[in-house]
C-alpha cells in the first residue's frame, strides 16, 4: 500500500492504495463517485474519462498512484451544486443520451475539446469524441448537445 | 376557471426532455456495479480457453489457500445446487449447465469460479486456479458442422442440428401435416427470371455499453432473495430465479436498477445470474459479479448469424411470382431462453412489404463452437429484411429497372390491409407506397442519382442504395411469447394529487420514464411534473414481461393508458359528488376538475384527490383511493415500416468505403416524442450501418474469437457516420388505442440491405451483383483490383 | 481486467530512474503508460515494479536549438500535435501525433513510450524514421545516442539495453514532410502507415527520405523508393511511388488485411504522404 494525495473535484483526497488500483476503481470504489464507468479493458470506450491536471484522460488506464498529486475532475465535479455545465445542458437540451453508461465520459470529453476549441466544426467534434464510445444514440444528438454547448457557453459562469 | 391562468399544453406528440437526464448527465445513475451491500463478496470466474474439449483436471487448491477467497466452485460443485438452465421455446435442447461439468464447448464458457473479499483478490485467485483439457475438434462453420463432421458437439443431437429442417409458407400446413409444392413449383416454372444468392448475415457481438452484472443477496432471516441485474426484463428474472432455487415467486425481488443498454443481449436469463443467486443462498452473503467487457464478447448472447439461399422468381416486367428462402441459422453452442425463436421471426417476415403470391422458406439450426446467438436489436426481422431487399435489389439489377419501381410493383396496396402473408403474420396497417414517395422526395432521389453519375463520371465509385423494411414489433398476444404477450400498469392518484405510475417495461434507454409521463400528464390534464413513472423492481411493480421486441410504447404504454383510464373514471365519479354534478360532466382540464358549462364550480386535481382518500361522506358503491390497473394484451403485432437510402464512395485505390448519405422516413404509427424516436431511430440506424460496414465477430477454425475486443472489433465512432436526415409518415396502427407501433429496432432493419445495395452500385461497373457484408476494405479492392480499376 | 500486484515507485531525475530500476528486478519504465496499462490488465505485461518517470524535470518539452529540434521523451501526443514549433517547421510531427489513438490516448501518450514499446503498427516509427532522428537513451553505463534507422530491429524489438531509458528524441526539422495511413477501423492503428521527408528544390525532389509502419515486424525505411524519388517532379511521384513496396519482404497479415492487400496499400500510402510532403 502506498500513499496517495489526489485533489478530486477541489477536494483533497488521500487514501493508502494498492500500486496497481487503477484511478477508475479509486474513485468509484473508495471516493463512492460511481458516475464515472467502466466499459472496457483496452483503453477505446472512453466511459471511464474524467480530467486529470484539465486534460481528459481515460482513468481505467492509469493507476492512482500515477495521479498522486493531481487534479482530478469527475462528471460529479463538473458544476457546483444545483446547477449544470453547459454540457450537461446541452445534452440535456438535445437528447443527447440514452441508456446514459458512456455519458459521463462523453460529457468530460466534450469539455476537454471545447477548451481547446470553443466553436468546433460538426467533424471536429466528431474527432473531439472519437475516444467515446456510444451504442445508444448514432452519436448525432450527441453532437448537436456539443454544439447547443458550443453556443451557450459564452454566457456561461464559469 | 380563470381565463387567464396558463393553459396546459398537451403534451403527446411533443419533443419533451427527458426525466431521466439530470441524474445521468451528474454522473448519479445507479447502475449494478454502483451497488454495494454490506457483507458483499466479489465473484470471478474460470472460463475455458478453448473452443472444445474435455476438462481433464481443475486445481483450486491455489485459490482456495488465498487469503481473503471464501470459496472456489467448480462445474460439479455448482451442478449440485442448479440444475441446467431452461429455455424458453419448445425445442428439444441439450442439457446446458451453467458451469461446464466434463466437456467445454466454446472458448469463453465458465469452467469454475471464486469468490473473494475484493474484485482484485477475485480475479487473482480465478487466474490461480489450473485446468486441463483434452481438446476436440471444433467446427465453426455452420455447414460444415451440418454432415456431424468433424465433430459432435452434443451427443444426442449426432448432426449438430438443434433445429432440423422446419418448413413455412405457401402450401404447408400450419401442424406441417402436409406440404404441398404446386404454387411454389409453378411459380419458378412461370418465371421469366430467377435471381440466385447465397447471403450471409454475419455474426455481431451486442456490446451495451454497460457490461452486465449481478448483484445477489439472499437474506436467510426473511427467506428471501434480492436480485439486481443489469436486465431487459426483471419479472422474466425473478421468475426464473424463483424456480432454479426452489423459491415461490413471493420470495425473489427482481431488480433493474440503471441500465446501461441491452439490445436483446439482456433479455436472456444467463448462467451468472443462477450461479450468483444459488452461491449468495449456499453462502449466506450478498455476491457481486460484473462482466468486463472481455469477458463480455464471449459470455454475453451474439447476434444474427445466419446464411440464406435466396430464389426470386420474377416476370421481366418486375412483378415476383415466387420466393424460396433456405435458411440456416449457426447458434452457437448452446440453445439460450430464445435462440431458437429468433429465425422463426426471419421466415415469419420472408416476403417483406410485398405481395407475393407463392413463397416457400426453410429454416434448419445448427450448433457450432460459438458463443450462443440470441436476440439482437432487430432479431430476425433484420434477416429477413436484407434476404428480401437484397434479392428485390438484384431483380431491378437484372431488369435494369429503378429500384423504387421494382418495389412498388410488388407491395401490398393499402387496401389489402389487413393483409394476411403467406408466412402466417397479419399485417395490421401500411401505406407503402407513401413512405417511398416520401423518401424519393426527402432524397432528392433524381438529383442523388444525377450526382452519383457525375462523380462516376469523374471517376469516382459512387453508389446508391435503397431498401425498404417491414418489421413485426409490439409483441405481442400470448399465442406469440413464452412469457404471455401482455403488459402491466397501474396508475395511482396520491393524496397530493400527484400521480405515480408503475409499468412493467423495464426501459433502459428508452426513456419510458418521460413519455409515459407525458401520455398521463395530457390524459389527466395536470402537469408533466406532476407525474411519476415507476419500473424495473418486481417489489413495486406488480406484474410485467418487460423491454424488447419495440413493445414499450404499444403494449405498456397502452396498459398504462387503459389503467389511467380506469382512474379517471373513478376519480371523475369522486369529482361528480363532490361537486354535485352529472359523471358524464366532469371535466379534467388544465389542472382543474370541473363541471362541464359551469366553471365557477371547478376544483383543484388535488382537491378531488384528497377526498377521494378521505372521503366524506363517502359516496354511495364508492371505494375510497385512486388506483388501478390494467394488463393489456393486443389481439395482434404491430408492423411499423419504413425506406432507406443511402449514398456511399468506395476509395478505388483502398477499398475504403465511406457513407455520404443516409436519409430514412419512417411510419411508426402515431408518436409520443418525436425528439425519443429520433433517437431510437439513430441508434438502430447506428447498428446496422456498423453491422453493413465495419462490425463483424470473427472466429478462427479452432474457435477462437479473433475480434475479442475493442481493439479488433470496430464498434462505429462518432466519425464513421454522416448526419442522418430523418421523415416520417404516420398509418396508425389499429391494434391499439395509442395508434402506436413501435420503433426501437426499425433502424436495424431497412440500413443493412441499404448500405450492401449501395456498394453494389458502386461497384457495379466490375460486374459485381451482390457483396456479403460486412463491407471490408480490402474485400472491395479486391473485386475493384481484379478488374484493373485500382486506379481512376 | 485487473493487473497483478506490483511495486511502484517515482523517479526524481534520469539518474535516480536508472537507479530505481537497476535495483528494482523485473521493473519496467512507466511515464503516460497507454501501450503498459492495458497490456498489464489482460495480464499479457506482469511486471514486478513500475518505475515513473513522467514527472522527471526536463525530460517533456519540445526544443529547438542549433537547427534541430529535441522533443523529451515524455511529452504527450497532444503537446506534439498542438506545439506551434512543430506546426511551423516540421509539421509532420504534428499531423502524426493526431493520428494516434483519440484525444484521451494523445493527453497521456508519450513520444518515448511509443517508441520504446514500437508496436508495429505504431505511428511515430515511421516519422522518426523519414526524419532521421537520433533516439538519445541512457542507462547504467551512461548516455548515447542511436539512428532511429538502427533503433527499430524487430517485433517488439529496439535497440535499448537493460535499463536503458529513452530521454529525447533529436532530429533536423523538414518542412516538406508528410504522413499517410490507413487506418485499422477498430483501433485506428495503421494498417500500413507512411512518411516521408523530402528535400524540395526548384520543384525538384533532391532527396528523401520515408519511413514504413504497419507493414511489417517492426518500422522500415523504404531506400529503394527514397532512391526512385530523387530527381522526380512532382508528376512523377506517382510511378517512383509505384516500386514502393518491391523491397519489402515478409508483409504482416492479419485479421484486417492480408498480406498481399497490405503490400498493394504501400504504393498508395507512399504517394498520398509524398503528395502531402509537396504540397508543403
Amino acid at each position: 500500500m502506498v500513499p496517495i494525495a489526489i485533489t478530486v473535484n477541489g477536494k483533497l483526497r488521500k487514501a493508502h492504495v494498492e500500486p496497481r488500483t487503477l484511478l477508475v476503481h479509486f474513485l468509484r470504489e473508495h471516493l463512492n463517485l460511481t458516475g464515472t464507468h467502466v466499459g472496457c479493458d483496452t483503453s477505446q470506450c472512453g466511459a471511464c474519462t474524467v480530467l486529470v491536471d484539465g486534460r481528459s484522460a481515460k482513468s481505467c488506464t492509469l493507476f492512482a498512484v500515477q495521479a498522486d498529486g493531481s487534479e482530478v475532475t469527475t462528471v460529479e465535479g463538473l458544476a457546483p451544486e444545483g446547477q449544470l455545465h453547459p454540457v450537461q445542458q446541452g445534452f440535456w437540451e438535445e437528447h443527447g443520451l440514452q441508456c446514459g453508461y458512456c455519458t459521463p465520459g462523453m460529457i468530460m470529453s466534450a469539455v476537454n475539446l471545447l477548451k481547446d476549441n470553443p466553436a468546433p466544426s460538426e467533424s471536429q467534434i466528431r474527432e473531439g469524441i472519437a475516444g467515446n464510445l456510444c451504442r445508444c444514440t448514432g452519436y448525432q444528438h450527441i453532437v448537436t448537445a456539443i454544439q447547443h454547448a458550443a453556443r451557450h457557453s459564452g454566457k456561461a459562469a464559469r | 376557471m380563470s381565463t387567464s391562468a396558463p393553459v396546459l399544453p398537451k403534451l403527446i406528440g411533443e419533443r419533451v426532455k427527458r426525466r431521466e437526464d439530470p441524474r445521468l448527465i451528474r454522473g448519479l445513475g445507479t447502475y449494478v456495479d454502483d451497488l454495494k451491500v454490506t457483507g458483499m463478496r466479489h465473484l470471478a470466474f474460470k472460463r475455458c480457453d478453448i473452443a472444445h474439449g474435455t476438462i481433464t483436471s481443475i486445481d483450486t487448491s491455489a485459490a482456495a489457500k488465498m487469503t481473503g477467497v471464501e470459496a472456489v466452485y467448480t462445474g460439479a460443485d455448482i451442478a449440485k445446487i442448479l440444475a441446467p438452465m431452461p429455455i424458453g421455446t419448445p425445442f428439444p435442447s441439450p442439457p446446458h449447465h451453467a458451469v461446464a461439468v466434463d466437456v467445454v464447448r466454446y472458448a469463453g464458457e465458465p469452467v469454475a469460479l471464486v469468490v473473494a473479499s475484493d474484485r482484485y483478490l477475485a480475479r487473482d485467485a480465478a487466474d490461480a486456479i489450473v485446468v486441463t483439457y483434452d481438446p476436440l475438434p471444433a467446427v465453426v462453420d455452420p455447414e460444415a458442422a451440418m454432415t456431424g463432421q468433424p465433430t459432435v458437439i452434443h451427443k444426442d443431437f449426432p448432426h449438430n442440428l438443434a433445429v432440423a429442417l422446419v418448413p413455412s409458407g405457401t402450401g404447408v400446413a400450419p401442424d406441417y401435416s402436409s406440404i404441398d409444392n404446386s404454387a411454389v413449383d409453378k411459380a419458378f416454372a412461370d418465371a421469366e427470371v430467377v435471381i440466385s444468392q447465397r447471403m450471409v448475415n454475419h455474426r455481431l457481438v451486442p456490446n451495451a455499453m454497460e457490461p452486465r452484472g449481478v448483484l445477489a443477496h439472499w437474506e436467510p432471516g426473511k427467506d428471501t432473495m434480492t436480485i439486481w441485474s443489469s436486465t431487459q426484463n426483471p419479472h422474466i428474472l425473478k421468475t426464473m430465479i424463483a424456480a432454479m432455487n426452489g423459491l415461490g415467486q413471493h420470495q425473489v425481488r427482481a431488480i433493474a436498477p440503471e441500465v446501461g443498454g441491452g439490445f436483446g443481449a439482456k433479455i436472456n436469463i444467463y448462467a451468472e445470474e443462477y450461479v450468483c443467486s444459488v452461491v449468495s443462498k449456499q453462502l449466506g452473503l450478498p455476491i457481486k459479479w460484473v462482466e468486463d467487457r472481455s469477458e463480455a464478447f464471449v459470455a454475453t448472447t451474439h447476434g444474427r448469424d445466419i446464411i440464406g439461399y435466396i430464389d426470386l422468381a420474377a416476370r421481366k416486367d418486375g412483378k415476383v411470382l415466387g420466393l424460396k428462402m433456405r435458411l440456416i441459422a449457426d447458434i452457437g453452442a448452446y440453445n439460450m431462453l430464445l435462440t431458437a425463436a429468433i429465425p422463426t421471426l426471419t421466415m415469419l417476415m420472408a416476403n417483406g412489404t410485398y405481395d407475393i403470391p407463392a413463397i416457400r422458406t426453410t429454416l434448419t439450426e445448427v450448433f457450432t463452437n460459438k458463443t450462443p446467438t440470441d436476440a439482437y436489436r432487430g432479431a430476425g426481422r433484420p434477416e429477413a429484411t436484407y434476404f428480401v431487399e437484397r434479392a428485390m435489389d438484384m431483380l431491378a439489377r437484372e431488369l435494369k429497372m429503378d429500384p423504387a419501381e421494382v418495389r412498388r410493383k410488388n407491395f401490398i396496396k393499402p387496401n389489402q390491409f389487413p393483409y394476411q402473408t403467406q408466412m402466417g403474420a397479419v399485417y395490421d396497417s401500411g401505406d407503402y407506397e407513401k413512405a417511398l414517395d416520401a423518401a424519393l422526395t426527402a432524397s432528392n432521389w433524381k438529383g442523388l442519382v444525377a450526382e452519383r453519375d457525375q462523380a462516376r463520371a469523374e471517376g469516382r465509385l459512387v453508389g446508391l442504395g435503397l431498401a425498404f423494411y417491414v418489421e413485426v414489433c409490439g409483441l405481442g398476444p400470448s399465442s406469440s411469447l413464452p412469457t404471455g404477450g401482455w403488459e402491466h400498469g397501474q396508475v395511482t392518484i396520491e393524496r397530493d394529487g400527484r400521480i405515480t405510475a408503475t409499468t412493467g417495461a423495464s426501459p433502459h434507454g428508452q426513456g419510458n420514464e418521460t413519455t409515459f409521463a407525458q401520455m398521463l400528464a395530457d390524459q389527466f390534464s395536470v402537469p408533466f411534473e406532476h407525474v411519476t413513472i415507476l419500473h424495473g423492481d418486481t417489489g413495486i411493480v406488480k406484474q410485467g414481461i418487460g423491454t424488447f421486441g419495440s413493445r414499450s410504447q404499444a403494449v405498456a404504454g397502452t396498459a398504462l393508458h387503459l389503467a389511467g383510464g380506469k382512474v379517471r373514471k373513478k376519480m371523475a365519479q369522486f369529482a361528480a359528488a363532490m361537486l354535485e354534478a352529472s359523471e358524464d360532466d366532469i371535466v379534467f382540464e388544465n389542472g382543474m376538475v370541473g363541471v362541464k358549462g359551469a366553471p365557477a364550480k371547478a376544483k383543484p386535481f388535488a382537491a378531488i384527490a384528497a377526498y377521494a382518500y378521505v372521503p366524506v361522506p363517502l359516496p354511495p358503491g364508492m371505494e375510497p383511493g385512486l388506483s388501478d390497473e390494467a394488463f393489456f394484451e393486443p389481439n395482434n403485432n404491430t408492423y411499423p415500416f419504413g425506406c432507406h437510402i443511402s449514398m456511399l464512395e468506395i476509395d478505388r485505390e483502398t477499398g475504403e468505403p465511406k457513407l455520404l448519405k443516409l436519409i430514412a422516413v419512417d411510419d411508426a404509427g402515431h408518436l409520443i416524442n418525436p425528439l425519443i424516436v429520433e433517437g431510437q431511430i439513430h441508434g438502430g440506424l447506428a447498428q446496422g450501418i456498423g453491422q453493413a460496414m465495419i462490425e463483424e465477430a470473427v472466429y478462427n477454425e479452432d474457435g477462437q474469437l479473433l475480434t475479442g475486443s475493442f481493439m479488433d472489433y470496430a464498434l462505429p465512432r462518432a466519425t464513421d457516420f454522416p448526419r442522418f436526415e430523418l421523415s416520417a409518415t404516420v398509418t396508425p396502427t389499429p391494434v391499439n388505442p395509442l395508434g402506436a407501433k413501435g420503433v426501437g429496432e426499425a433502424g436495424t432493419l431497412g440500413s443493412t440491405p441499404c448500405i450492401v445495395s449501395a456498394a453494389v452500385d458502386a461497384l457495379s461497373q466490375f460486374g459485381v451483383t451482390h457483396i456479403d457484408m460486412m463491407l471490408r476494405p480490402e474485400k472491395l479492392w479486391r473485386i475493384i483490383h481484379n478488374h484493373g480499376g485500382g486506379r481512376s | 481486467m485487473i493487473p497483478v500486484a506490483f511495486e511502484y515507485q517515482r523517479a526524481t531525475s534520469v539518474d535516480d530512474a536508472i537507479a530505481k530500476l537497476a535495483a528494482s528486478g523485473g521493473g519496467k519504465f512507466i511515464a503516460g503508460g497507454h501501450s503498459l496499462v492495458p497490456l498489464m490488465k489482460l495480464r499479457l505485461s506482469e511486471p514486478a515494479q513500475l518505475i515513473d518517470i513522467a514527472r522527471i524535470p526536463g525530460l517533456s518539452g519540445i526544443r529547438a536549438s542549433g537547427g534541430r529540434i529535441a522533443i523529451g521523451a515524455t511529452t504527450t501526443h497532444y503537446e506534439i500535435a498542438a506545439s506551434p514549433l512543430l506546426r511551423d517547421q516540421c509539421p509532420m510531427m504534428a499531423e502524426a501525433a493526431t493520428e494516434i489513438g483519440d484525444p484521451q490516448v494523445r493527453n497521456r501518450g508519450t513520444i518515448g513510450g511509443s517508441i520504446a514499446h514500437a508496436d508495429p503498427a505504431a505511428d511515430f516509427p515511421a516519422v522518426v524514421l523519414a526524419l532521421d532522428a537520433d533516439i538519445v537513451l541512457k542507462g547504467p553505463t551512461g548516455a548515447r545516442t542511436v539512428k532511429a534507422s538502427a533503433f527499430f530491429r524487430g517485433f517488439y524489438d529496439v535497440d535499448l539495453g537493460a535499463g536503458e531509458l529513452i530521454t529525447a528524441i533529436q532530429f533536423a526539422p523538414v518542412k516538406s514532410a508528410g504522413y499517410a495511413k490507413l487506418r485499422q477501423r477498430a483501433s485506428h492503428y495503421a494498417v500500413v502507415g507512411v512518411a516521408a521527408a523530402l528535400e524540395v528544390s526548384g520543384g525538384v525532389i533532391r532527396s528523401a527520405r520515408v519511413g514504413l509502419t504497419g507493414a511489417t515486424t517492426h518500422a522500415v525505411r523504404l531506400t529503394s523508393l527514397e532512391a526512385a524519388l530523387a530527381g522526380k517532379r512532382a508528376d512523377a511521384v506517382a510511378a517512383a511511388c509505384a516500386g514502393a513496396a518491391n523491397d519489402v519482404a515478409d508483409v504482416n497479415a492479419d485479421l484486417h488485411a492480408s498480406a498481399d492487400y497490405r503490400k498493394a496499400m504501400i504504393p498508395v500510402f507512399a504517394r498520398r504522404a509524398v503528395e502531402r510532403a509537396l504540397a508543403r
